[in-house]
This record gives structure tokens, sequence and C-alpha cells, in this order.
């Protein structure tokens, strides 16, 4: 039996599209994708626009002044939720998309030459893929690729040969598909010992167990909030400052200048050099409400949950014939997700099925089209937990299951 | 149970109609929907203008198989101008789903349409001057 360090009932009253009055409320299992966001963060962002509305670092009235503060006090939140060493190192970005790319670019364009190596790995989602092949197609730079084994786990066998030559590891801490959690920091430490940077994906991580930047020893971190109880369009790029300092900007406009001539600018220093226009400013506020939300239960709570979640999870889809799911087996290296396929029937026809029945999931290939060609499979289905998630919503997703079988079978 | 799958689309799922190859074929157009994998491949053989025969061979999710299966089905006998009035409208009420609302799953369906219009629309030009230009 599944025991919660927190009361999974009170937490789903914190949220009110779990609490819409439907016949069959939905059983959201889609939250690799976006998660579901609490009271506390929608009232953030609504009290900034009916209260504290206006432009940061700029006005000299006292709403403009008030909107900094809460703006940077944002920024604090987040540096304390991830272990920041200063809370300058952390930029406010759209999302994890955006934050890969400010790297890629404005570190790629002065650092990567021609043969130089960016090494990533096989299951990464496109948005750690394709903005490294952008600046390596401008640099001359080549991407490598670490595999996979057929339990969804990295082969590290030969890491010292595919080390050779890298300038950069861009590596996901956790797989999107797969689950697997990745040994973040015995690879920047090997990374490291060749010269290389080593930027992480953490979109799939920070909102599910507790990240400290300086313990993975990493140097880059990129997440987005809307995937932890946060509102869309605001992400983080955290980067260790003397590396950030030494970086050209990624935009350039109004914000991240110190002065401006015609002819050209000098730029301010991080983290506004990155922060070109205005900023997402009540998103990044809820954002903070979010990490306090977040930081309140716990993230070892979160974790210690979700680990006991994707145990039930697995265990369950066991009971069903044809089910076939791909990643590592229940384990501290597997979060609280699975994707799978069912023989003879499609991912698509079986997402629509489970809809048909209230049960939210994602079906294609998830934005991880290498590692889905790596797994021979076109596509999958991809059940994923949070927080709130209970056993009832994996049951439910399980007598879906049922139905699709019975429909197909 | 959702209303996409009734037992016509199941039926054509399992047991599709006019499913293979033509060797020899006039057209053969494959289209591929990269978002899932899906894939049709859509054979025809022509006569004055006119379909006399067809298949279709690929893999994917019930409703873009189904739409192929019974979309063939219609093909048999049909001049090409009747190809070219032949739309999404017609395909949609041919196969009774209410995807109006869902497009991720309207791209299943018109799978097949898509085949068929490209490949017919391609033979049409190759061909363009044998028969209006003698």
């Amino acid at each position: 039996m599944i025991k919660a360090p927190f009361d999974v009932a009170t937490i789903r009253s914190q949220f009110p599209i779990l609490q819409l009055p439907s016949e069959r409320p939905v059983a959201f299992l889609d939250n690799a994708s976006s998660s579901q966001k609490p009271e506390a963060v929608i009232a953030a962002l609504e009290n900034y626009y009916r209260t504290t509305n206006a432009n940061v670092h700029r006005g000299v009235y006292q709403l403009s002044e008030q909107a900094t503060f809460e703006f940077e006090r944002a920024r604090g939140r987040v540096a304390l939720f991830i272990n920041a060493a200063h809370h300058r190192e952390v930029i406010f970005t759209r999302n994890t998309t955006e934050a890969i790319n400010l790297v890629a670019n404005a570190w790629g364009a002065g650092n990567l030459r021609a043969g130089d190596v960016i090494l990533v790995s096989q299951m990464e989602h496109h948005s750690n893929l394709v903005p490294w092949q952008l600046i390596a197609q401008r640099t001359g730079a080549v991407l490598r690729a670490i595999p996979i084994d057929s339990q969804g786990r990295l082969v590290l066998d030969d890491i010292d040969t595919l080390l050779q030559g890298v300038k950069m590891l861009a590596i996901t801490h956790q797989s999107n598909v797969l689950g697997t959690i990745n040994p973040v920091t015995d690879l920047a430490r090997k990374a490291h010992a060749v010269g290389a940077l080593v930027l992480v994906d953490g979109a799939q991580s920070v909102p599910h167990m507790p990240v400290d930047v300086q313990a993975l020893e990493i140097d880059f971190l990129a997440f987005s909030g809307h995937k932890m109880v946060g509102p869309t369009g605001v992400g983080v790029l955290w980067g260790r400052k003397a590396l950030l300092d030494a970086m050209p900007p990624f935009l350039g406009g109004g914000s991240m200048i110190k002065t401006v001539t015609i002819e050209s600018s000098t730029y301010a220093d991080v983290p506004a050099r990155f922060e070109a226009g205005t900023p997402m400013i009540g998103e990044a506020i809820a954002l903070g409400a979010a990490v306090t939300y977040l930081m309140d239960i716990g993230m070892a709570n979160i974790a210690a949950y979700e680990h006991q979640l994707s145990a039930y999870l697995i265990e369950r889809l066991d009971e069903v014939d044809g089910v076939t799911w791909y990643g590592p087996p229940v384990g501290a290296d597997r979060g609280a997700m699975a994707a799978f396929s069912m023989t003879g029937v499609h991912p698509h026809d079986i997402a629509q099925i489970l809809d048909s029945e209230g049960v939210a999931v994602r079906a294609g290939h998830h934005c991880t089209q290498p590692l889905h060609a790596a797994l021979d499979v076109p596509s999958s289905v991809r059940a994923s937990c949070y927080l709130y998630t209970n056993t009832h919503d994996i049951d439910r997703l399980v007598h879906g299951l049922s139905k699709v079988k019975q429909l197909f079978g | 149970m959702s209303d996409m799958y009734r037992d016509l689309i199941l039926e054509h799922h399992r047991y599709p109609h006019n499913f293979g190859t033509l060797d020899p074929h006039d057209v053969s157009q494959e289209e591929h929907n990269p978002l899932c994998g899906d894939r049709i491949r859509l054979d025809l053989r022509i006569v004055d203008n006119k379909i006399s025969e067809v298949a279709f061979s690929g893999k994917g999710c019930a409703v873009s198989q189904a739409a192929a299966s019974m979309l063939t089905d219609e093909l048999i006998g049909m001049d090409l101008d009747q190809v070219r009035q032949y739309g999404k409208a017609e395909l949609l009420e041919l196969i009774g789903l209410p995807l109006d609302k869902n497009p991720v799953r309207l791209k299943c369906a018109l799978l097949s349409l898509k085949a068929l219009k490209v490949g017919v629309y391609r033979y049409l030009g190759q061909n363009i001057e044998t028969d209006e230009l003698d």
C-alpha cells in the first residue's frame, strides 16, 4: 500500500482543475508534458495583474519598484530551490528550450571550433539536440551520442573514448520517455576531466526530485516552469557565474545594455545581459510561488511518493497482456512515468480510447525521434505522474487499457 | 465507448479491403505522418481516365487504415475528374467519424486521401502531353 509523506487528498484539493464538477473527472497522466497548477500559483499570477502590474527595472514610481521587488524575489526563490551559489546565476527564459538555445548560441559561437565534439545521448529530447545541431552547422563542430542499452540506460563502457575531443556534454537528467535518471555527477566529473563543460536538461528532474546544482557538479541547468506547477512562458537557465560573465548576449534589446550608441553597445551584467526586453514578469513571480509551494511540501517527500507511484504503475502495467513498457526496472534510477506499446494497437488508438474513458495520456514520439528509432517503434503511449497523482488514476489507466483490449483483442 | 471506434472502423481495420500492391501500376503514391508513423501506399491502375484497379498497403492507427480501406472501395470505377472533386467532406461522410474538433486524428483519416490526390495529380501532370497536346 502506498503511504505518502503528505496528504495526497489535501494536495489534490489545492488544484482547481482536479476539482471541476464532472461526471467523470479526468485522470491526468500527462504531467511530463505539462503539470496542473495549484491555487497558490494561480493567485500569485492574478494578484500580480490585479495589484502590482508595472514594468520592472525602469520606473521610479512605487508600482514599478514593487513589481521589480517581486520579480527579483522570485529569482531568489528559484536560486534557493536549486541551491545556486548566487541569485545572479538564475536567468529567466521562456522555457527549457530557450535556455538551451541561449547556451548553444552565447557559449557555443565563441567556444566551438571545427572538429570540436558536442556529446549528447540517444535519449535526448529534441530541445537538447536541435539547438546543438544548429550551432554545430555554424561552427563546424560535430555531435556524438552516448548509446542506450535494452533497459534504457546509458551505455558508459566506452565513455572515455566518447569524451575524446568533447567541449560540451549536453545531457538529460531524466528521460522524458524512459524515465531513466542519469548519473549526472559521475558524467560531469569525467567530462570536466577532459576540459568539457556540462549542460543538464532538468525539465523532467527539477519538478520531481531535489536538484542541487552545486552537489551535481554541473555547469548549466535548464528547466521549465510549467512542468513544476508553475505557469507557461517562464523557464530557467542556471549557469556558473564565471561562465555566464564570459558569455556574450543571446538576444539584443532593452534591459540587456549599459550604454548604447548608434554604432555599438556595452552590455549589462548577468543576469540582465541575457534577459533582453520586458520579461515574463507575472509568470516569473508565479514561478516563485510554485517553487515555494513545492519547497513547503519538500522535494524529497515528493520524490519518495513518486517512487512508490512508479512501482505501482509498473506493477499494474505488468498485469495487462500485450503491454511492453520501456526503460529501466523499478528502482532508484527510474521516475514515475512509463512509455509503452500494446501488441497490435497503434498508440493513437490507445490514447483515444483512454480519453473516452477520462484518462489523459500522451501518444506520439514525445519529441524523441532518435530514441524511438533506437526502440524500433514509431511512437508510444506515455503515462506520467506527479505529486497529486493517486493510485486511483493509475487504476483507471489500467481499466482503460482493458477496454482497448476488448475493442481490438 | 468512443464514437471513433464503432464497429465499421474496427471491421475495416481488422479485415481491410483491397489490401496489397499492384504491379504493374499507373500510380503508386506513399504518404506518411511523421508524428505517429502512420504510412499509406496507394496503387492505382488507370484505363481511359478511370480507376480500374486499386490497392493500398501500410501500417498505422485504426483510423488511418480503416479510412484507406473504405476509400479504396469508393475508388473502383471512379473517373479522374471525380477524383478531383472528391475531397475531405466526402471522405469524412464516408467514414462517418466526428473529427471536426480533432485535428490530430483528422490527419490520420485524411492520409489515404492525400496519397490519392498527390498520386493522381502527378499522373495527370505526367500525361498532359499525351492527353491534351496531341
